[in-house]
Order: C-alpha cells, then structure tokens, then sequence
C-alpha cells in the first residue's frame, strides 16, 4: 500500500516537473521598479531624486525643535531636557554628520541619468544639476561639521578581490571641500530655472543663495581662523589660509549681488503686511507668493508629510493639545533686541537707586523695540492664535511678599478678600514647571497661525526655510564690511532694518563685526544658524566659556558679538497687589534664573569640529581625527 | 516529585551556564598622577582627558582616562600592553619625551596593579596659596610662577578666584568668582583677591576655595590646592 502511495506522489512531482517553463517562472517583480523602468520616464525618475530631496541634510529644522533653539538663546520647558541646562556643554560628537551613504546614491544617480537613453534632454539637464545641488549641499554639511572629507564624486565599486583598502580615500582639504561647492554651483547654476514660485526644488537662485553662504564661511574661516590657531590641521583638513580671505569675500559678495539685482528671478524682502511683527512672523508661514523665501523643505497636511513643530511649542493656555510652550526664548536673547533708535539697551525693571519701574501694562517695557522681537518671541500681553497669553507670575502685595500658586492659573485668597482667585497666569512661569513659559516667554517663528496645526493628528505644514532673501542680504552685508566697502554693507543692512521698523539708517561709521554678528543674531534667530556663525567666527569658545552669568553682567554690553551667552536667564512678570495706592494693579518685572539653570556651557576647542568617530578611522586609518579630542 | 527534580537540574544547569559565558570582569588597576617636580598638578575636574590605546584588537578605539581636580587619574583594565597618550591641546602643560624616546607616548606593560607618574612641564604654576575669611568675604594671596620661559611661553588671560558648596571649584562649578585680568598682573608674587561669600541655600557655614590661572591660547586652567574655609 505504502509503496504504491509513493509511486502516485513521485508520478505527480514528475507530472508538475513537466508542466513548468519559462514564462511561468520568469516573473516580473511586481513591488520594485526595475532600473529600465526607472530610467524610462521623467516622472520615475523625479520620485527617485524626491527621495534624495527629502534625505537633504539640516542641523536645526522645524523637524527637531531642540537642535534649532540651543546655545541658551532658549530654556527647554520640557521636563527631559533640563539636563542640558545642569549640564557643562557638548560632546565632541555632537553634530557630526557622515552619511556617505547618501553620497553613493547621489552619485549613482548621476552616473545613470547621464546613462539614461530615454530621458528627453531637457528633463536629464535638469536632474542631473539638482543631484548636484543636493551632493554640494550634503558637502557643505560635511565641511561645516567635520572639516574637510573625503570628496567622492564617482559610485565606487569593491571588486570582492579581498582587499578593499584601495577604497580608502583621505581627507581633502577644508578649502578644497569649500572650492568644490563653488565650481559645482558655477556649473549648474544656468542649467536651473529661474523660478520664484518653484521653493522646494532646487532653482538658480537656491544655488547663489548656497554659493553665497559657503563662500562666506570659508572667508571667515580663512580670517578669523588665526584667533584659534589650535583648531587646525597640519593637512588643511581643517582650517584655511588667511591668504585665501580676500578671494571667498569676493566671491561671497558677487553671488548675493547676482541674486540681489535679480539674475534668478524677481526675489525681495516679504513686505505684505502693515504690523511689522506679523510682517515678519509671516515670512515663515505664508506660503503664497512669498518674494523673500528661495528654498524651503515642503509639508503638506494629510499627505503624511507634516511637523509637530506648532504641537511642541504652542502657547500652553487653550493648547489645541495638552502639550506646547517647550522653547521659551531667553531674556539674553529679548535683550539683544535694539530699541528703535538703534541703541541697545537691557529691558528696564528697576529705577537706578534700584526701586522697581512699574508699568500699566505687562507688554509696554517692550515698547519702542525692534519689530522682529515680537516677530519671534511671543511677549507676555501678545496673542496667538486670537488668544492672549496669559503670563504672569503672581501677585506682588505692599509689603514686597509674593502671592504665587505651583500649578497652572493656581487660585488662593488675597489678603482683605474672602474669595479665592488666580494668583499666576494658565502659561506660567512658574519655575519647574514643563511646558508653561519658564523665562517668560514663547517662541512665535514657525508657529503656525492655522486652526488644527496645534492637533497631534493634523499638525502643520508649515514649512522651513533654507534660504532667503534676508539672508542673502546679510552674506553680502558682511562680505563688503569684510572688503573695506563699508558704505555698500551699510546699504545692505539698512533695507532689512526698515523692515523691522528701525527708521535711522546706519551708515558706514557705524558698521563693524559686533553689528554684523549682531544682525544676523536677530534676523536669523532660530533658524539653524548660530552654531555655524560661532564656529566660523571662531568666537563659540568666548561665548560658551563655562562661566556662569551674574545678574550685573546680563545687563552689560548688550553689543558685543563675544557676550557671554552661558545660561539662559528669566524675565516674570507680577502684577501689584495694593488697593488704595497708586500702584495698584500695575506691573513689576523681575529677572530670575532659574532653579533648573545650574550648569554653564562651555564651547571646548574640542567642539570646533565634530568628532569622527573611531569605527569610521579603523575602517579607513587615512582619516585624520580632529584637533583637540 | 519528579518535576521537581528535574526543575532542580535544571535550574543548576543554567547557573553553570551563565557563569560559564560571562567574561571576566577588568581587574588590574592603572593609577597614576600627572606632576611636575614630583609635585601633582591642581586642574578641573573632568577636563584633561587622556587616551589608552591597546593595539592588537583589529578595530581601535582609546580608552578615555580623565584626570581628577587633584591630577590623579585611575582605571581598571585587563593586562595588556597599552599606550597612554595625553591628546594634543589637553591641559595647561606641554608634555615630555617619555622612555628615552623622542615621542610623549608612554608604553604600559600591564601585569599587575601599577603607579606611574607621568611628568609633565606647566607653563605656570600657582604657589603659595593662603586663604583668610574676613567676616564673610575671602581673600587669598599667591604667587604665580612661569615655567616655560622660552619660545612656548605663553601670556596670562585671567587669574580667578573662586568659591564653591561642593569641593569642586572651578568656572563651570562656582558660586561666586572674582576675575583679574593679565594685564594688570604685574607681579607674579604677592597678588591679593578677594570674594563676597554669597547667601547660600541651604545654609552652611564653610565654603570651598582656590584660584585658578586661564593662560592665554589655553584651553585648560591651572589652580591652586583646594581648601575648605570656615566664614562663620
């Protein structure tokens, strides 16, 4: 019996055996695209280069909200983070990038689409210069973090021969690394459109607006590089002769030029709205028409690409969510703001013989200041979203006691009343507490003003801006103080300064490094800038010193670009309590440092450059580490 | 019954086990002071860091070693032979030739519990350090002085005096410093600072002080001996 049931089952192996042939078993994959089929049409191959768009690299983005707010320019109200404010710095890891793994994919889709038959020309031109942008771009990255990399510009291919150490490539040059993002930008910058309204693809102008940063870091590396002569390498794989200055000033100031007068399109300074605050708050989310941005990542509700950036730091009172306020702008950074007639000066909360300065008003000690401030913090007495904060610390009695509660718009009984009431405003400060305005204030750059931005499942597509015109115009500002052309950078700063309601122009005696490093402190806030600016101005070891900051010394030189900015410091407001006399009701301001803000930052010169990590140097000895780790 | 005996063997079997696949813990210490004169030098807790290097091992990677606030450094490692190595730029001294040879890398043969003193030449160094408490306000007097002289020699930033709750003092752990520039050192011997002892919460009736040196294009500073200070 047995053997007869294995005869049929063998009959019928051999019977199935023969039914099979090629085209049965010749399958065409139906979840991959082929490389034939992805190379037959442009519109294959633009999904391929989306992908390469959204791995661009970027430090602080909308994407992290703690990368974009560091160096105590903001406390973190967020009970996980306040470590960083205990704390005494930053590893020598931090901010290391090295993702040669997207360079490959870079460079093999610019092997295949120049390989690419079936591409109309136009298409292939234009690809192959936005792989390009993209590659330069990581390369900036990489220069900026590490120092010179290894510049691979060809897929390298292993032949399994056993021996990969023909691979090994070595570290180019700092300079080099910056030459080759110019060369590129030189290269592709008429292969791109012209186009204003095209924001997330790479366009001229994206490439001048890239050009003219870079240049403008290797200059200022070339220069101030002395001031730090341990952070280099006998190589050049860091730092750049100061011989080099000159010739990457120039450069600088001649792309922005090319942008400013209009080579890449019509771009200009956002001026749309009458209140300048708004004015500029609105350049990062009004998405029509919008002169001054030059190249953004894009998010689109309900596509699946969306931020939480408006969930994570909206004011806390009437949250659409029960989460926000996380980044709360520092009063160092309030300060920095000038006062309209371009004097810098401390907020004002007491008198000189030291009695407190009261106001009718929490918001009028911001009065007369530059619009940008209320443009990028939101300032106790503002709105968002239609609502008002409600920030406030507590009641202040006659006899200089405080009248305060430990939890959001807490209520107690004040004294001659039987009535409990709100002693402390819905938002806070009160010290300790995540998510309330812990210094006193909210940031407003990037919040998104839309109903549902502030909902965990619709969040916001507002998007975050690369480059813009505000920059650009700050790149040749710089370049043309660097060049001795005092009276152009004048020229440069004063269009954006009108923009922000600073009616007295600056001319070009008033210009030098302080109010360089100033305005782009200002204009740039929050925007993923200050790291490299610090860095390449090699003032970050002066400004992160591991000092504490007293009191005294947070009201001093408010100008200088090397203020210690170790710790962030609090502005609260209270509200008198004193019926019967003349200050009844009106605002003291008080400025506190936190209980949390026990560590001071230090900026070692260890941090100059990110470390590469040993792994990477086992793999690869001709990789040099960074100085000072 | 007979579950219970199998749970036993069982249970015994994955004891053996695990002692069997665990590695040996390190066991032998390394320990060692940096000194210049015999004497250690005085540094911030934490901020000197040294390498151990062991090749052999296909992919490297140093072993951090840091120095302590009172120049001691210690860690526990498997025998080997190591090289210790103080990375460039790291701490207020310039290192020496070690064994003979024209390179600072020491060479560790690790067999056994080991004391080294690694020498070291500071560019300068404080001495002499005398604390007083006057009614809540301490004041220190000390010399300072300059070891390297030649072509390495480097200018003085800062002097700092500074107090701290705990017995770690320096720029990041403070709670009150008083700073005099190099400029106006003229003399290095006799120099006077004082500090208001701040109110402190809770209270405590000592404090811990020392005077630190910031030399300039240096990222590490040197100081004095740490001494506690009753003020009241």
């Amino acid at each position: 019996m047995k053997k007869t049931i294995y005869s049929i089952l063998l009959a019928s192996l051999g019977i199935c055996w023969s039914c099979n042939d090629d085209a049965f078993l010749d399958r065409k994959p139906t979840n991959i695209l082929t490389e034939q089929q992805v190379w037959s049409s442009p519109d294959q191959a633009l999904s391929v280069l989306g992908d390469l768009y959204n791995r661009y690299a970027d430090l602080g983005t909308v994407k992290n909200w703690t990368a974009i707010s560091d160096f105590n320019e903001a406390f973190w109200s967020e009970a996980g983070q306040y470590g960083n404010f205990q704390n005494t710095g930053w590893d020598y890891g931090a901010w290391g990038a090295w993702d040669y793994g997207y360079i490959r994919d870079l460079n093999l889709f610019i092997q295949k689409c120049n390989n690419a038959t079936s591409l109309d020309a136009a298409s292939k031109d234009r690809f192959l210069a936005e792989a390009r942008f993209l590659r330069a771009s990581y390369y900036f990255e990489l220069v900026k973090r590490m120092g010179g990399v290894p510049l691979i510009l060809e897929p390298l291919t292993y032949d399994f021969s056993g021996d990969p150490t023909y691979l090994r490539n070595p570290r180019a040059k700092e300079s080099e690394v910056y030459d080759f993002i110019l060369k590129e930008s030189d290269d592709i910058k008429d292969k791109l459109p012209s186009s204003t309204s095209e924001k997330s693809r790479a366009t001229k102008g994206a490439v001048l607006a890239m050009a003219s940063r870079a240049a403008l870091y290797a200059a200022s590396i070339a220069r101030y590089g002395v001031n730090t002569p341990v952070v280099t390498l006998p190589g050049g794989e860091v730092g750049i002769p100061s011989t080099l200055a000159t010739g990457y000033y120039n450069k600088a100031l001649g792309y922005a030029q090319d942008l400013i007068s209009g080579k890449a399109g019509a771009y200009a300074l956002y001026n749309k709205k009458p209140d300048l605050s708004e004015n500029f708050a609105s350049i990062f989310y009004d998405k029509a028409n919008n002169p001054e941005v030059i190249f953004v990542e894009d998010f689109k509700l309900q596509s699946g690409k969306t931020h939480n950036f408006t969930v994570v730091n909206q004011p806390r009172y009437g949250a659409e969510e029960e989460e926000g306020g996380r980044i709360n702008p520092s009063l160092n950074f309030v300060q920095a703001f000038e006062k309209l007639d371009n004097s810098f000066a401390p907020l004002p909360t007491t008198s000189s013989n030291g009695t407190p300065i009261y106001y009718s008003n929490v918001s009028d000690i911001f009065a007369d200041r530059d619009a940008r401030l209320a443009g990028t913090v939101i300032l106790p007495g503002s709105k968002f979203k239609g609502r008002s904060v409600d920030i406030w610390a507590g009641f202040q009695l006659a006899d200089g006691s405080i009248i305060s509660g430990t939890d959001r718009g807490a209520q107690k009984v004040l004294p001659g009343k039987t009535l409990a009431e709100q002693v402390v405003g819905f938002d806070g400060p009160i010290d300790g507490f995540e998510f309330t305005a812990q210094t006193g204030f909210y940031l407003r750059k990037y919040l998104d003003p839309s109903v549902g931005s502030g909902q965990r499942g619709v969040q916001s597509e507002v998007w975050f801006v690369r480059y813009r015109f505000g920059e650009v115009l700050l790149n040749a500002a710089e370049a043309a103080f660097e060049l001795g052309q005092k009276d152009l950078s004048a020229q440069y700063m004063n269009s954006l300064r009108a923009r922000a309601g600073l009616t007295k122009a600056l001319t070009g005696n008033d210009i030098n490094f302080d109010r360089i490093a100033h305005e782009r402190r200002v204009e740039l806030a929050f925007e993923g800038h200050t790291l490299y600016d610090m860095k390449r101005w090699r003032i970050a070891h002066l400004i992160q010193d591991g000092n504490s900051i007293s009191p005294t010394e947070l009201n001093t030189e408010l100008d200088k670009a090397t203020k210690r900015n170790t710790q962030p410091y609090s502005l609260w407001p209270y509200r008198i309590y004193a019926p019967n006399t003349a200050n009844h009701d009106k605002w003291i301001f008080k400025v506190v440092k936190l209980t949390r803000v026990t560590g001071a930052d230090r900026f070692l010169m260890g941090n100059y450059y990110s470390r590469i990590g040993d792994d990477i140097i086992s793999n690869n000895p001709k990789i040099v580490r960074n100085p000072n780790q | 019954m007979k579950i219970l005996k199998y749970f036993v063997v069982l249970a015994g079997l994955l004891l053996v086990a695990c002692s069997k696949d665990n590695y040996v813990a390190p066991s032998i210490t390394l320990k060692g002071r940096i000194v210049y004169g015999g004497e250690p030098l005085n540094l911030e807790y934490s901020q000197v860091g040294m390498q151990l290097w062991e090749p052999g091992w296909g992919k490297l990677a140093p072993i951090d070693v840091t120095v302590s606030q009172e120049g001691t450094f210690s860690s526990l490692l498997f025998a080997g032979k190591y090289k210790l190595i103080i990375p460039k730029g790291q701490g207020p001294f310039m290192t020496k030739a070690q064994q003979g040879s024209s390179s600072d890398t020491l060479y560790v043969d690790l067999k056994d519990n080991q004391n080294i003193d690694i020498e070291v030449t500071p560019y300068y160094l404080v001495r002499n350090a005398k604390f007083a408490n006057e009614a809540g306000v301490i004041s220190s007097t000390f010399d300072l002085s300059k070891v390297i002289t030649d072509a390495n020699a480097k200018n003085i930033e800062r002097v700092s005096l500074y107090i701290n709750k705990t017995q770690f003092v320096a720029g990041s752990t403070n709670i009150a410093a008083t700073n005099l520039s190099g400029a106006n050192v003229t003399n290095l011997t006799g120099i006077k600072m004082s500090v208001n002892v701040p109110t402190i919460n809770p209270d405590q009736n000592y404090v811990y002080a020392r005077v630190g040196l910031k030399i300039s294009g240096v990222e590490d500073m040197i100081f004095s001996p740490i001494q506690k200070i009753q003020y009241k």
